[in-house]
């Protein structure tokens, strides 16, 4: 049916999207950037005490493997509320006066994925059989070359647990709604403007920035199955 | 001199109790082959031997020196060994990166690698794949890329754990000759582990046996299948028959056994009152009429009970008082013209009748 809003919307998106519309760049850039700096941040904290994990024998690590496994499904909005009451003035990190700022967003977002990040890598070491392992130590290996040899193999499977909480980031919308606040041109980022420009009827937009963000996963996804084949 | 030498070895996983009361010595030089059932140990022991995990008691000395006194120096010793395993093992790397890894662990120098990689990759015929992944190699190409990476780094003593289990004839031929020309010309020291008998008599100077958990026997491969300790060895090095019987008398270094109501002699002296007659099915020769000359000492008539084919050998089971069976070639079963039900006359050297004391009652 001719001029239906659904249809009229569609097409005004991929207008949005072809002529660059400075607010759809903007959002775009905002998002990738709070969420690909969450990820590294993650990643660099994740990585390394996933593979102390790994590595080290101690009490409880199967409690602590099993509770990194139930903190994957994490509400996002547990996470936002939680960070919102830490970050502001009555919390005990208010001083930062990261609220409502991307800064804020980045160290929600670092927070919401770390457990992702640090079980997906226990796993991907343990996916390392014990022959390989084995192998390694008839070798010759040092205690530190083998560490390096099992991380360098699984090296794969750990990057797709970067991949996947990279995903988790960019997707959600319950932490970055309450600690950045959606602010225009300051803390607004994809899904945001999504569920804002929806609630005003103003369909295009939603779609367009739609559009982004399933291109975003959609990248994800490929750059998955590409390291996955490895 | 022993180049290693092991003493009570014990390793329990949990409650499970895999190894205990190990004794072995490996002499420098000779290829030993351990044998034995699945489950029994040897790939347990080969790990703590080549001193990949610690055992949880007894004494170990590799090249002469104390490990257990000596924690300090196992990373030291390790690289002086390596072990193939029984599964292909190779790493998401390049075959050159694969068979560089223990040089590599060594801080050896990159021109040296290089020389030495090639060289190996030359040797086990896998040059033309040096720059493809490992992984992409088939099962018997990656065992020879996972030999290739362990002698590289010039192992003075080599582990081989069921090296050939899971491979074809023509990989397994391959492994054999490399292993057994390392022996000769480097003097290698090798410990082969293997469930297959004849690769155990084919390569091994001298054989020990694993049966649940020990080393229940070691010697030649000739001591071990002729003349096994105990029942459980001898079942497994392939004694048909395993008789009980009861010594007579013992005369001019002959022991007169009786077994089911027929007497025979062995050259064993009495190891107890009650044995066991271990005889082997290949030794006991069948013949149509009564030999006119015949050396061997047991040489008596029996009925023909069974004939199972086993290719190109028959098993044939003969009756006389007890049960013998016999190994005959197809062509001589054939030449005799056995059936069921006919008399045949068999002869039996003295020395082919090996005794063992009878365990516990039945």
């Amino acid at each position: 049916m001719n001029g239906s809003p659904i249809i009229e919307g569609f097409i005004e998106a991929i207008r949005l999207i072809i002529t660059l519309n400075p607010q759809v760049v903007e959002i775009t850039i905002r998002s990738l950037y709070v969420s690909l700096t969450a990820t590294f941040f993650a990643a660099l904290i994740a990585l390394p005490i996933g593979a102390l994990i790994y590595f080290y024998e101690f009490r409880g690590k199967h409690a602590v493997v099993s509770t990194l496994q139930t903190l994957y499904a994490l509400p996002t909005v547990i996470v936002g509320l939680l960070m919102f009451l830490l970050l502001s003035n009555i919390g005990p990190f208010g001083f930062l006066r990261l609220l409502y700022t991307p800064g804020g967003m980045i160290v929600t977002q670092t927070v919401l994925i770390i457990p992702l990040l640090m079980g997906l890598t226990v796993s991907a070491l343990s996916g390392i059989d014990r022959d390989k392992r084995y192998t390694i130590t008839a070798l010759g290996a040092s205690r530190f070359q083998t560490v390096t040899t099992i991380i360098m193999e699984a090296r794969f499977a750990v990057m797709s647990g970067v991949l996947l909480g990279f995903g988790r980031a960019i997707a959600e919308v319950g932490t970055v709604m309450i600690v950045g606040g959606n602010i225009r041109g300051a803390t607004r980022v994809l899904t945001t403007a999504i569920a804002l420009n929806t609630s005003m009827a103003n369909y295009s937009m939603s779609i367009a920035l739609g559009i982004i963000l399933l291109g975003v996963a959609l990248g994800v996804n490929i750059a998955l199955s590409l390291v996955q084949r490895r | 001199m022993a180049i290693i030498e092991a003493h009570s070895i014990k390793k329990s996983y949990g409650n499970l109790e895999v190894l205990h009361d190990v004794d072995l010595s490996v002499q420098e030089g000779e290829i030993l082959g351990l044998i034995g059932p699945s489950g029994s140990g040897k790939s347990t022991l080969l790990r703590i031997l080549d001193l990949i995990e610690p055992a949880n008691g007894g004494e170990l000395s590799v090249f002469g020196i104390d490990t257990v006194e000596e924690r300090g120096r196992w990373l030291d010793l390790r690289r002086r060994m390596g072990m193939l395993f029984q599964r292909p093992i190779v790493f998401n790397a390049s075959v050159y990166d694969n068979v560089a890894m223990g040089l590599r662990y060594r801080g050896a120098s990159s021109d040296d690698i290089d020389r030495r990689v090639k060289g190996a990759l030359e040797a086990v015929g896998l040059s033309r794949y040096m720059g493809g992944r490992a992984t992409d190699l088939s099962g018997g190409e990656q065992q020879r890329v996972a030999l290739s990476r362990v002698l590289v780094t010039g192992p003075e003593i080599l582990f081989l754990d069921e090296p050939t289990a899971n491979l074809d004839p023509g990989s397994t031929a391959t492994i054999e000759a490399i292993v057994a020309r390392l022996n000769r010309e480097e003097g290698t020291t090798v410990l082969i582990s293997t469930h297959d008998l004849s690769q155990g008599q084919r390569l091994a100077h001298r054989v020990a046996v694993m049966i649940e958990g020990t080393v229940a026997q070691a010697g030649s491969p000739r001591e071990i299948f002729h003349e096994p300790r105990d029942q459980k060895i001898a079942r497994f090095v392939g004694v048909q028959n395993i008789i009980p019987g009861r010594v007579v008398s013992r005369k001019e270094g002959l022991t007169t056994v009786e077994a089911g109501g027929r007497r025979l002699v062995s050259t064993t002296p009495p190891p107890a009152e009650e044995v066991e007659l271990i005889i082997r099915g290949e030794d006991i020769s069948l013949h149509r009429r009564k030999p006119g000359y015949e050396e061997a000492e047991n040489l008596f008539p029996a009925t023909v009970t069974a004939i199972e084919p086993m290719v190109p050998f028959v098993n044939v089971t003969v009756h006389c008082g007890c049960d013998l069976a016999a190994l005959v070639t197809t062509r001589r079963a054939e030449a005799l013209g056995l059936h069921e039900g006919i008399e045949v006359w068999v002869s039996l050297h003295a020395k082919a009748v090996h005794l063992i004391p009878r365990e516990g009652p039945g």
